[in-house]
């Protein structure tokens, strides 16, 4: 699938032609189309647009129709919300939207995850490429399309999308699409997300788009063979059938604008939208000063193993372009699933712009088209076909959070700015996915809500909330453990008790986050895996002086069944993960930490898993913080007393917390001196501090410095050129634990006398 | 015109500076790296994300790894502002994080006018006294 490459004379135009024909008539295999995949902006209007467009409809008709199917879309929400079966529809891991006839996205439903919807118009090109036209296949009246495969246009394969043309008297008009995180997806984990996959062929159903619905009616022989391919058959017949149903319902929204207001007024609507938001985009990228603001985001682990991976963003805006650069990010690892396709990365950063920047804007394709996006090829943020991206949220969301962090310095100064200037949200899943056979003997696998609960960055003039939403949709909820806990065999032990002292501090402090402890109750055959990064480097930066979020590691506590010792030493239970794992209650309990990456694990009765949700990062100076509001963060549990006066320098009685604000004045005057005393040039301190390569200590993936031409892949002596693809792998971490231990044991003497 | 660009430093379009917003000193040229004129302490993450649990006991403690990641923090050389922190690799140079076009950013505020200056600042300067 790369592009020709030639070494004599270029083909003539004529020659050219031929050569497309025969290619196109000999296709072996439709794999994912990278004229398709590579480009985000909207397609060409049509002859029906400009048809459509000429017909100069009313502006306000235009907008009562689009009101009207933004409601329809915003039903098909509900609906999904209401009746998926998927833990993800619950909490609102969903979203609905209706795709132009060449399969833009022109609108989307107000709640839900943008990004879903937004790789989705991908599939949708592809569907309109090659199979219209296709005799095998054909779109007509009442077919529907499945599609998963992420490398067809999808944030990752747990995400399952129905897609269904519209047709107004036999022309195609629109699509709509439903997609839902439904979890299961027969990975070699379970929960569809799987960080053991070490190649696409682990990572369970691959649908790349298909018909599975022919006159409105799921094909059973698919639905079955489907069914089979999964860990959770009932999920999977009822999630299509809602989808299909939400689908339905916004054609009908679809259905009644056409008989009253005729095809050509939808079709001009759907297109206008696109094009009035991307006129509008590049009038408010126009208002930002021109500049180059660079970043970087560091991953520290691939969730087998602890490494340093560079996401590196440089922002540049010059008069009305905006233009992403990612080079110098980390190599795609050829066998680890934390890569992803361009496509999610850049629909995670259309979500930054119409959640986060812009959210007054019309929800669709239309707010990214205009904004540039640069990769190096076979890199983190734009894998290949071959490399597995089950756990692509790590790279779309630290680039997100890359976008974020550099976009802040941009607002600052402008006039106009929608929303507030925002120091960057916590970033990760912090959560237990979790599968096995439930006590009611059914297969389950699937996650608990709270990746929802991340703190939210801190703002220009306020701290940022606690636990408040994921960054891939503002609107999500963190859903009711309890109602979760009828159908499931553990029990959240310990839930949204904040974690004290996971700060990140600041003029106005992140909010933070909190602790989560699991311990399966009333199955033999039930597991926990977690996928997060930031165990060692925190994931995301701070802002304007503020500091990012600490970092949030695993804690287990095994050899015990703590449902035993509440019933029979319950004053031995603790509340918090400080106190169990610090004064070790449990006599005979083994006690461990881990990274956040833990693969898929079966619990025994009473063990616990704990971890905490992360912390928004800081604004400004924290000795700038209000010592009211530092008091009152030690009296609401999130920091304790000795931390807040060693960092804020707040003076205050230990007993009352009665604040002296004289002392405390005169307090940070003399840390902000102390400051001065302790910090050196900054010519001089790069002197000591730059370094040409990366340390040897750490492996290192992605560029050093500013040489973005030059990624490191592990250690200082190992690079490949940004632009040329080499593979990347990685060494099973128990070998790197076997290795290690037969070196302990050649040290020790032990005789190395094994056959070989 | 002095033209606010982060919570602490503004660039005046005059004598094409970086300035402090809290003590007016002046840091850097507008078109060069501000950190240029800052100064700097390499902190060790651990003293401002301190360890929830027993460092002793744990590989893992809610405290980031000094020996992979440091905090660069900048501050204004008069006053000890924290103007900017910087979460950093070992060794990675400083990130050139804002790199303006100040002849852009003049015509664009000649067109604009002062009326249009955002109006947020500092909230606290230092030695002022507190109002409660
Ligand atoms: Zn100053």
């Amino acid at each position: 699938m790369k592009d020709l490459n030639t070494t004599g004379p270029a083909p003539s135009a004529e020659d050219m032609k031929l050569i497309k024909q025969f290619l196109e008539d000999t296709t072996l295999f439709l794999g994912p189309d990278p004229e398709i995949m590579q480009n985000h902006d909207l397609m060409e209007r049509s002859p029906d647009e400009e048809l459509a467009i000429g017909q100069n409809f009313d502006h306000h008709m235009i907008a009562r129709i689009r009101d009207r199917l933004q409601s329809g879309c915003d039903e098909g929400y509900e609906m999904v919300e209401q009746m998926g079966a998927a833990p993800g529809a619950k909490w609102g891991d969903v979203i609905t939207g209706i795709y132009t006839a060449s399969g833009d996205l022109a609108l989307a439903s107000a709640g839900g995850v943008l990004l879903f919807s937004s790789v989705v118009h991908h599939p949708i090109k592809f569907i309109v490429k090659n199979w219209i036209n296709e005799p095998t296949v054909g779109v007509r009246e009442g077919d529907g399309f499945i599609h998963n495969d992420s490398r067809y246009g999808n944030v990752h394969n747990t995400d399952q999308s129905m897609i269904l043309p519209i047709f107004h008297e036999g022309r195609l008009v629109c699509w709509v699409a439903s997609t839902v995180h439904e979890g299961e997806n027969g990975a070699i984990e379970p929960g569809g997300m799987p960080s053991m996959a070490e190649s696409p062929s682990d990572e369970g159903l691959k649908m790349s788009p298909f018909k599975v619905v022919e006159n409105y009616q799921i094909k059973r022989d698919l639905l079955t063979f489907l069914q089979n391919s999964v860990r959770e058959p009932k999920l999977q017949l009822e999630d299509m059938k809602v989808k299909l149903f939400a689908c339905l319902r916004i054609k009908q929204r679809i259905e009644e604008t056409l008989n009253t207001e005729g095809p050509e007024a939808l079709v001009a609507m759907l297109r206008l939208t696109m094009e009035d938001v991307r006129t509008e985009v590049k009038r408010r990228v126009s208002e930002w000063p021109d500049m180059s603001v660079q970043t970087y985001i560091i991953q520290d682990s691939t969730l087998r193993e602890n490494c340093v991976v560079k996401v590196n963003c440089k922002l540049t805006k010059k008069g009305d372009r905006l233009i992403f650069d990612f080079r110098g990010s980390s190599p795609e690892f050829t066998n680890r699933a934390t890569n992803t396709i361009l496509g999610g990365l850049k629909g995670m950063l259309s979500q930054l712009f119409l959640c986060y920047i812009w959210p007054d804007l019309p929800r669709g394709q239309a707010a990214m088209a205009p904004i540039e996006v640069i990769t190096d090829p076979h890199s983190i943020l734009n894998c290949s076909y071959d490399a597995p991206n089950s756990q692509s949220l790590m790279s779309i969301f630290t680039g997100f959070t890359a976008g974020q962090h550099a976009v802040a310095k941009f607002l600052y100064s402008c006039p106009e700015k929608y929303t507030k200037v925002h120091a960057p949200a916590f970033n990760m899943i912090n959560t237990f996915i979790w599968g096995g056979v439930s006590q009611h003997g059914e297969t389950l696998g699937n996650l608990c809500a709270d990746l929802n609960g991340m703190g939210a960055g801190a703002t220009a003039n306020r701290d940022g909330e606690h636990a408040l939403a994921p960054i891939f949709a503002t609107m999500a909820d963190i859903g009711e453990q309890e109602v979760n806990e009828e159908d499931v065999p553990f029990l959240q032990l310990v839930s949204k008790k904040m974690t004290r002292d996971a700060i990140a501090p600041g003029k106005y402090r992140g909010g933070q986050g909190y602790t989560m402890m699991v311990a399966t109750k009333d199955s033999e055959q039930w597991g926990f895996m977690t996928t997060a990064q930031g165990a060692k480097i925190p994931p995301i930066q701070g802002l304007f002086g503020g500091y990012a979020c600490g970092t949030y590691p695993l804690s287990k506590v095994k050899d015990v069944d703590v449902y035993d010792i509440l019933l029979n030493e319950p004053e031995k239970f603790r509340h918090s993960i400080e106190e169990i794992m610090n004064e070790q209650p449990f006599d005979g309990a083994k006690y461990t930490t881990h990274h956040m990456g833990m693969g898929f694990e079966i619990s025994k009765r009473g063990e616990l898993f704990m971890i905490s949700q992360g912390a928004g990062a800081g604004y400004g100076d924290l000795l700038e913080r209000d010592p009211v509001n530092v008091v009152k963060d030690i009296e609401e549990g999130l920091m304790s007393p000795e931390v807040a006066a060693r960092l804020y320098k707040v003076v205050f009685d230990p007993a009352t917390l009665a604040i002296d604000f004289e002392a405390t004045e005169q307090a940070r005057a003399e840390e902000r001196q102390a400051r001065i005393d302790r910090s050196v040039p900054y010519a001089e301190f790069v002197k000591d501090w730059n370094q040409p390569k990366p340390p040897a200590h750490l492996p290192y993936f992605g560029c050093w410095g500013d040489e973005i031409d030059t990624l490191y892949m592990g250690s200082p002596d190992v690079t490949r050129r940004g632009d040329e693809p080499r593979p990347n792998y990685m060494t099973h971490p128990k070998d790197v634990r076997i290795a290690e231990l037969e070196a302990r044991l050649a040290a020790a003497g032990v005789p190395g006398d094994e056959k070989q | 015109m002095k033209i606010p660009m982060t919570e602490y430093l503004r660039i005046d379009l005059e004598s094409e500076k970086w300035e402090c917003r809290v003590c007016d000193h002046v840091i850097a040229p507008a078109e060069g790296n501000y950190k240029e004129g800052l100064l700097v302490h390499n902190r060790n993450p651990r003293e401002i994300h301190p360890p929830v649990i027993d460092p002793d006991k744990y590989r893992y403690t809610f405290s980031p790894d000094p020996e992979w990641v440091r905090i660069l923090e900048f501050c204004c050389p008069s006053c000890g502002t924290q103007v900017e922190t910087e979460y950093a690799i070992p060794g990675h140079p400083p990130v050139w994080d804002m790199q303006v076009d100040v002849a852009a950013l003049k015509a664009q505020w000649a067109a604009r006018g002062t009326a249009m200056l955002p109006d947020a600042g500092p909230v606290v300067v230092p030695g002022r006294a507190h109002g409660h």
